[in-house]
């Protein structure tokens, strides 16, 4: 029977052109631009500094929190990462229409691809928080648990990226409506999670249980990790005199957080697959 | 090559529908105006009324009519880019479309690597692709411009590269849609001799076009649609006068 999609499963089998399509996406990026790869750089660091200096310098939380600027980077590496993977899986079906539209192979594979790419833009700009840290002497003080922290956030965030990616991405076929939603989702994403502040912020003010509803985004648990793993080495001492705590329920918030992951692939996946069988149609 | 179908069934279209919807109003005020003044804000247009053929393996079927008559619809349903709404579409083996070759291609990338990656998007396995490279490339007469981006190409080499990549895909049927018009006369004749060669070993091809004398030569059998509805079954020179009097 043609046409029938074998959902995740087909992936696997289709890994060699996942893997083409991640390298086109890769190499044609910066294709024809004198400094190519140095935007990977240029574009977060632009970003680093002009909140750093509003939140920072003018705003003064870098009094609140210790080494801010590392704090502030290590958050918005996550955040980038999902927004990239987010946006681009939204967009991909509808930007490889003419495929879509004329040859058969699994739709889902363009926003696996998608999600892959942004990961791969992701490694430069940790590259160099990572080099930023070890010159304040993160290496001394880390564990294991710092880094199955990084590994745990990246792994929720590109697994609600290609979830929520899915679901927007399928409908975004027959309702360019959803790329205008997602943008709007993304600009609200750096302030629903505590990037610019500290998550203390939040609790002190809002009630229990819109604090909860807060710390339930899988964001949020995810910056917090990347909070754990590259801030809390650099400042250990610092943080107890500032009245910051991490999240000692953070352990929890991984787990919930890596579930709720898992429920909006699933529910891309329904989604997707439902309206698959029209996209050839209504693009 | 049989005219005969006694061979097992490669494909089998049984009592196949599609139609499609036709949105008027995309946008909520449409939407909203045409409910205030009672107005549908969609029709439905039926593009295959119940059609039934079944092909058998190593048959070269043409399939005949005038534009709109639903060909072009009834070869997506068979390569799986749409499904159908009523009925059924069932395919043995490998199937691999000819359908607008060159979709794949991705103009900032070298030939080299729009070769392989429009053979994976067309189903190949990497060690399949190596195995074929070099043929390929002779096909399409590239040369050494097989390393250059292939926004540079002229539209002639870029068409002979996405044909030669699609027709050395290993398949077991080839749905072909109107392309035979591709590159100049001496890569006609190639890609024909190169369709004799898919037909001598026993591939099942559906082809669909206007060029009855192509159709001639290559097809034994034919099939005419007219406004989705199947108007004659058998030996293609009746198919093709069946077609010259409507």
């Amino acid at each position: 029977m043609p046409g029938r999609s074998g959902g995740l499963l087909d992936i696997i089998r289709w890994r060699y052109l996942l893997k083409l399509l991640v390298r086109t996406g890769v190499t044609t990026r910066y294709r024809n631009s004198v400094l190519g790869w140095t935007w990977s750089y240029v574009r977060p660091a632009a970003q680093f500094l002009v909140f750093w200096l509003v939140m920072g310098v003018f705003m003064r939380l870098e009094h609140g929190i210790p080494s801010y600027a590392v704090y502030l980077f290590s958050g918005i590496i996550g955040i980038n990462l999902f927004s990239e993977g987010f946006g681009n899986a939204t967009r991909s079906i509808v930007g490889n229409a003419p495929l879509v539209r004329k040859v058969y192979l699994p739709r889902q594979l363009f926003a696996v691809s998608a999600v892959l790419v942004s990961f791969v833009h992701f490694l430069p700009q940790l590259g160099l928080l990572l080099v930023v840290c070890i010159v304040l002497g993160w290496i001394v003080n880390i564990t294991i648990w710092n880094v199955l922290a990084i590994v745990a956030a990246v792994v929720i965030l590109m697994m609600v990226a290609f979830g929520l990616g899915l679901f927007f991405g399928a409908v975004n076929v027959r309702f360019r409506d959803a790329e205008n939603i997602v943008e709007l989702l993304l600009m609200l994403v750096t302030w629903a999670s505590p990037v610019l502040y500290a998550w203390t912020m939040v609790r002190d003010v809002f009630p229990a249980w819109l604090t909860t509803v807060y710390l339930l985004n899988p964001i949020t648990t995810a910056v917090e990790l990347l909070h754990f793993a590259f801030w809390v080495p650099v400042t250990s001492e610092g943080i107890a005199q500032a009245g910051y705590e991490i999240n000692p329920d953070l352990g929890w918030q991984t787990g919930t957080a890596l579930l709720i992951g898992l429920l909006t692939i699933l529910l891309g996946q329904v989604v997707f697959r439902r309206l698959e069988g029209r996209f050839a149609q209504d693009l | 090559m049989s005219t005969s179908t006694a061979t097992q069934p490669s494909i089998i279209i049984d009592n196949v529908h599609k139609s499609f919807t036709l949105h008027h109003g995309h946008s909520l005020k449409d939407v909203v105006v045409s409910w205030i003044r009672g107005r549908k804000t969609s029709s439905t247009f039926e593009a295959l009324k119940g059609i039934d053929v079944t092909i058998g393996e190593g048959d070269s079927v043409a399939i005949l009519g005038y534009n709109g008559s639903g060909k072009s619809t009834l070869l997506k349903l068979l390569s799986g880019v749409m499904s159908p709404d009523g009925g059924r579409v069932l395919t043995r083996g490998r199937v691999a479309g000819l359908i607008e070759v060159g979709a794949g291609f991705h103009p900032e990338l070298s030939g080299r690597e729009n070769v392989f990656l429009n053979a994976a998007i067309l189903g190949m396995k990497q060690h399949e692709i190596e195995a074929r490279y070099d043929e390929i490339v002779e096909f399409a007469e590239i040369g050494e411009f097989i390393d250059q981006e292939v926004k540079h190409y002229s539209s002639g080499m870029f068409m002979r590269l996405a044909f030669s990549v699609a027709i050395h895909v290993d398949v077991d049927i080839l749905l072909v849609d109107e392309i035979l018009s591709v590159g100049d006369a001496p890569f006609r004749a190639k890609c024909r001799a190169k369709f004799d060669e898919l037909i001598a070993a026993g591939k099942t091809l559906v082809i669909v076009s206007h060029d009855m004398e192509m159709v001639r030569e290559l097809c034994t059998r034919g099939i005419v649609i007219q406004r989705g509805e199947l108007k004659f079954d058998g030996p293609v020179e009746r198919a093709i006068e069946v077609m010259n009097q409507s």
